[in-house]
């Protein structure tokens, strides 16, 4: 499958900003299911200085500081990624659960304590025994890794109601928590609470999802958005990706762009600006399946 | 002789030293025998007279009011500030046992920059099995941004303390250790300073190891760390005047001759960091920052972090500025550590391990620890990664809150460690006329000094309270020592120089002037000239209230509380006729109530912020005038009565006379200066209009026109020209347009064109829009006729509201122009 992604992000100040500076991590990873074919970056105004580096999560990393005065600012990448099937691990055989965690706290170096980077506390999601307790239900003695955590994948879906309105890119995964709604991101923060509760490593993954017209109905360009994940480390699998907003492994139509320990390492554009009003932003997200593979 | 004195007092004082048999006594040995190390300052003290100690201790309290020595007490009722606490009885080493610990010091600082350069590198610790993962992943101090990121010459530590106990069996150990941003050094400093000048024979007496070498060391190792081949800057980071340690970064910028910055102050252009001054971006070379590790970058780091500098991590990656410690230094100060620096030190350095740390276990498990569990005797928890949290002594918990704490281990075994409580040595501390035993905790200091690290000889050496307390702290009360190390042979006189034959590098004179420092003293001369015609204006009120007043008195107050009512200071219902008790009261109460903006203790308030955030750019002596304006003014937080309040404004109105002929006299022409005097020409013309303003709106009757001379500093130049004749015209023409006249509004015009004339500019020849709006000004006033102003109140207000106006135009035009504040936001 290949997809041809552009993801436009338009600030606009309503007062001169004399100085920006701003990462940007949008150009997808080279994984075993998937290759990035090409990828632009285009930036306006002409930044003063742009560096690329690859972060600690093996991401790319754009940095790009505006010096003169200026009143938007504009990022457009565009990226032509195809993607190939995963294979998804039988869940009954995989590990029980608590031996992942037991494995993970192990004296040592290994495959278990490198996963270790994401089983504690980061900034956006600390470890809570509510929460802890609340997924337990779905991790009784021995389960299968997999075959519990599609379980807590389905009961999110189930339990929390998709509300775009309902939270904010910093809302704290207690308050969804306990409101019991939210959107992708708030979603896979939720569930790396819980997983990093029980002990499991758990990481967060920022990307786009192939949105499907409704039957009869045209593609909208421009209408999808960014999507969020979390992928879970499965002794003998390795990374497997869960999409609890849909209660799906993730598949042909997942396009993985970053991974960290939450939302906070990865956010797609982020940036301090000198200077003093408010800002408007415009993000569009156009995620094309193309011919060709 | 000597000796026969020395029995004597000391058998005096020591009748209350009965330290606990259990511990270490730092002064005594176990058959009572004063130690080596302290037999030189106890025959000191013994030769000293009668009443000796008490003088002492007033002149070292002074000593410490004047130099402001402060720390910053979290929601503590004294509010900003706490005074710093400092026994004159210091803390004795001996030279042989100094030196060991020097060693071991010097190899602990090599060990932890080890750590840091493997882990912020190849993590070969991990692979190893040496350090276990979880310690990195688990700890907030490992901060990913900074991983790869190679600092000069694999230098992570520049300055590292290290708390030192010292066990019932005479052993030293380590407490913690501080790596990120340590403190202390300046205060170990500021108890030296005051120390030796309380106790100049006994400290030459002593040989007393000095500590300026320490300092000129760590000078020039940050300098020389510096990747440039011109004149190197180097620049102090505070995190600002909020900061409980503020008082030390004011104090070591000066001392070490670098630039005090706050992070807004710092902007980052092209990979590359610059200082924002008045004439423009300077590169920055060397950051000695004060900011703690994730506050440092809010673009990398902490994107809630308004104390840093955007950018900052991807300039140091790119190896254009030095930040010293390195950002991510603070890994290392993970108590989770501790436990595995003897094996570390092994690997790493081929070396066994000196100076042991405090028996510590990570609760997280299996390692090369001392075996302790929560149910250990004398077992205290702590965060395994530092943190605010006090330390928990498990033993005094009651069962149940001990099951909470068991509970609490067995989910978050990750966060805790439990670490073996050190029975604390005692040492002689005074109280009143008697010593007493006191727990103590020793903090040393170790700089980079050329390829290695040197240990400043001496430390903080602070004290609990009571005997009993077990943690010490000066968030925690107690107080604080000066440490002698003392010499076997001569005290070698520290000299800045280098030996012979190496290039001296002349230090250039501190031109740079960040915006904000500007800012701040416009706003200081401002705020003085606002006091003083606040203070000189009550002065006027006050001095007529007395039972002797004449006539004109009389008739004279009614028109000053006329001014003050229509300038908003008194309540309306004293705008009739004078009720001389309920106005006292509401006089005092402008003196010193403090909810009120405006008054005279609201305005010291301001003085004060102001003075401690350009602590760096003021003389010694202009401090002390701060100081002691802030004792004078304050009167302790008590009320005044009425009859003591003229007192209180004459000393005032002294105070700041002295402050203005400090500014006079001894500050260099610079920039600096210059935004002072701008600020106070400024506040000068805007009170001397809104008094005006005041007095015509309450009638401008003859009755105001000799309190308005009297508060213009001007009685004296009015009468001897037209002897006691009180005419509008005549005391308009000396106080708004006679140019002599040093307190006249045509005096401050011309200063100020003269300050504008040598301001930068951004185009050389193009005058500046407050050039412009200065001369406007003057040009105003030039053709304004007194006789006219004189008989017709209604133009005299028009030319006053115009110059007002002119005034408020030239201030925010010089906001916009010099100090235009970066504010940081994050998208």
């Amino acid at each position: 499958m290949r997809y041809r992604i552009t993801h436009q992000t338009h600030y606009v100040y309503d007062r001169d900003v004399s100085v920006s500076h701003h990462v940007v991590q949008l150009c997808p990873r080279d994984l075993p299911s998937q290759r990035c074919l090409t990828h632009d970056l285009c930036v306006r105004p002409e930044p003063a200085t742009r560096t690329e580096r690859i972060d600690y999560f093996g991401n790319r990393a754009v940095l790009v500081t505006l010096e003169t005065a200026h009143r938007e600012f504009e990022v457009i990448a565009g990226s032509l990624v195809e993607i190939v099937p995963r294979l998804a691990p039988a869940e009954g055989l995989t590990t029980p659960w608590e031996e992942v965690a037991a494995r993970c706290d192990a004296p040592g170096w290994g495959d278990a304590a490198a996963a270790g980077e994401y089983r504690f506390d980061s900034p956006m999601v600390r470890r809570q025994a509510a929460i802890g307790a609340w997924a337990k239900a779905s991790f009784p003695t021995g389960r299968p890794l997999l075959e519990a955590i599609t379980a807590l994948n389905t009961r999110i879906h189930r339990e929390f109601t998709f509300d775009a309105r309902a939270t904010s890119v910093s809302t704290p995964v207690e308050e969804v928590f306990a409101h019991r709604r939210g959107v992708c991101q708030d979603f896979a923060h939720l569930m790396l609470a819980a997983l990093r509760t029980l002990g499991l490593p758990a990481r967060y993954v920022s990307g786009y999802l192939e949105t499907l017209p409704p039957p009869g109905r045209t593609r909208l360009v421009g209408a999808d958005a960014s999507h969020a994940w979390v992928s879970v480390w499965c002794p003998g699998a390795g990374w497997v990706d869960f999409d609890p907003t849909n209660d799906v492994l993730a598949g042909l139509r997942h396009i993985t762009v970053a991974w960290g320990r939450d939302f906070g390492d990865i956010s797609p554009v982020r940036g301090v600006l000198v200077g003093s009003g408010h800002h408007s932003l415009r993000v569009s997200v156009d995620v094309e399946p193309v011919a060709g593979s | 002789m000597g000796s026969v004195e020395f029995a004597k007092s000391a058998a005096g004082w020591l009748q209350g030293y009965h330290p606990p048999a259990q511990g270490f006594d730092e002064l005594r040995d176990p058959s009572g025998r004063i130690r080596r190390a302290w037999v030189p300052l106890l025959e000191q003290l013994g030769r000293q007279e009668a009443g000796g100690l008490a003088r002492r201790r007033d002149s070292a309290r002074r000593l410490l009011r004047e130099h402001g020595v402060t720390y910053h007490v979290y929601g503590s009722d004294e509010g900003f500030e706490r005074p710093w606490s400092l026994d004159l009885m210091p803390f004795c080493l001996s030279a042989e046992e100094w030196a060991r610990l020097e060693t071991g010091l010097i190899q602990r600082t090599r060990l932890l920059n080890a750590v840091l350069a493997d882990v912020y590198g190849p993590q070969t610790l991990l692979r190893e099995g040496l350090l276990p993962a979880a310690l990195v992943h688990a700890n907030p101090g490992f901060l990913r941004a900074c991983h790869d990121l190679r600092p000069a010459n694999g230098r992570f530590l520049y300055v590292h303390a290290v708390d030192l106990a010292r066990g019932p069996d005479g052993r030293w150990c380590v407490l913690a250790d501080r790596t990120q941003a340590p403190s202390g050094a300046g205060y170990a400093l500021e108890n030296r300073i005051i120390v030796s000048r309380v106790l100049p024979q006994e400290f030459r007496e002593c040989r007393v190891a000095r500590l300026a070498g320490f300092f000129a060391g760590l000078r020039d190792s940050l300098r020389d760390a510096a990747r440039t081949t011109g004149t190197p800057n180097v620049v102090l980071l505070t995190p600002g005047p909020y900061n409980e340690t503020y008082f030390e970064h004011a104090y070591l910028a000066r001392y070490l001759g670098f630039p005090l910055v706050e992070g807004g102050d710092l902007t980052v252009r092209g990979r590359r960091v610059f200082l924002k001054t008045l004439e423009g971006l300077h590169p920055v070379d060397v950051i000695l920052r004060r900011a703690d590790d994730t506050f440092c970058d809010p673009l990398e780091l902490r994107p809630d972090s308004f104390l840093g500098v955007p950018g900052l991590v991807d300039a140091a990656r790119a190896g254009h500025v030095v930040v010293a410690n390195a950002l991510g230094a603070g890994l290392v100060e993970a108590p989770a550590l501790l436990s595995f620096l003897p094996a570390l030190s092994r690997r790493l350095l081929g070396e066994e391990l000196l100076l042991p740390s405090a028996p510590t276990s990570w609760c997280h498990g299996p390692g090369d620890d001392a075996g302790l569990s929560i149910g250990s005797a004398g077992a205290v928890l702590k965060r395994a990664f530092g943190g605010s949290m006090e330390p928990v002594f498990f033993g005094a918990l009651s069962v149940a809150d001990q099951a909470l704490w068991r509970e609490r281990l067995r989910k978050d075994a990750v966060g805790y460690v439990v670490q073996q409580q050190v029975g604390l040595s005692m040492a002689p501390a005074w109280e009143g006329e008697v010593l007493v035993p006191r727990p103590v905790v020793l903090r040393a200091f170790v700089a980079s000094a050329g390829e290695g690290y040197v240990v400043m000889p001496g430390g903080l050496t602070r004290f609990s309270p009571s005997l009993k307390s077990p943690v010490v702290s000066a968030q925690q009360g107690g107080g604080s020592k000066d440490t002698w190390v003392l010499t076997d042979g001569p005290v070698e006189p520290v000299t800045l120089l280098k030996p012979g034959g190496q290039v001296i590098r002349l230090d250039r004179a501190p031109a740079d002037v960040p915006s904000r420092v500007a800012d701040n003293l416009y706003w200081l001369g401002r705020y003085a000239e606002r006091l003083e015609h606040q203070v000189r204006l009550l002065r006027a009120a006050v001095n007529r209230l007395g039972g002797e007043s004449t006539h004109d008195g009389q008739a004279e107050l009614t028109a000053l509380v006329q001014m003050m009512v229509s300038l908003g200071q008194l309540p309306d219902r004293f705008g009739g006729e004078v009720n001389g008790v309920g106005l006292g009261e509401a006089l005092v109460a402008l003196v010193h109530q403090s909810q009120r903006t405006g008054n005279v203790r609201d305005m010291l308030g301001r003085l004060r912020f102001l003075t401690t955030a350009v602590r760096d750019r003021l003389s010694n002596d202009t401090w002390r005038i701060f100081q002691r304006m802030q004792v004078d003014g304050h009167l302790a937080g008590q009320r005044p009565a009425l009859e003591e309040v003229p007192a209180v404004l004459n000393t005032l109105i002294v105070d700041l006379a002295a402050f203005s002929g400090m500014e006079l006299e001894n500050m260099t022409r610079g920039h600096a200066w210059r935004f002072l005097d701008i600020g106070r020409r400024i506040e000068r013309s805007t009170g001397l209009l809104n008094f005006w303003r005041a007095a015509l709106a309450s009638g401008a009757t003859t009755d105001v026109l000799a309190p308005m001379l009297e508060i213009a500093d001007s009685v004296m130049t009015y009468r001897r020209r037209y002897f006691e004749q009180m005419h509008l015209g005549t005391v308009l023409d000396l106080l708004l347009i006679e140019e002599t006249n040093p307190r006249s509004l045509a005096f401050q015009l011309e200063s100020l064109q003269d300050h504008m004339d040598f301001l930068p500019v951004e185009r050389e020849g193009v005058e500046s829009p407050e050039q412009r709006e200065v001369m406007g000004l003057s040009e105003a006033l030039q053709a304004a006729d007194i006789s006219v102003l004189a008989g017709s109140p209604e133009e005299l207000d028009a030319l006053l509201v115009r110059l007002g106006a002119g005034l408020v135009r030239i201030s925010d035009r010089l906001t916009h122009h010099y100090f235009s504040h970066a504010v940081l936001r994050a998208s």
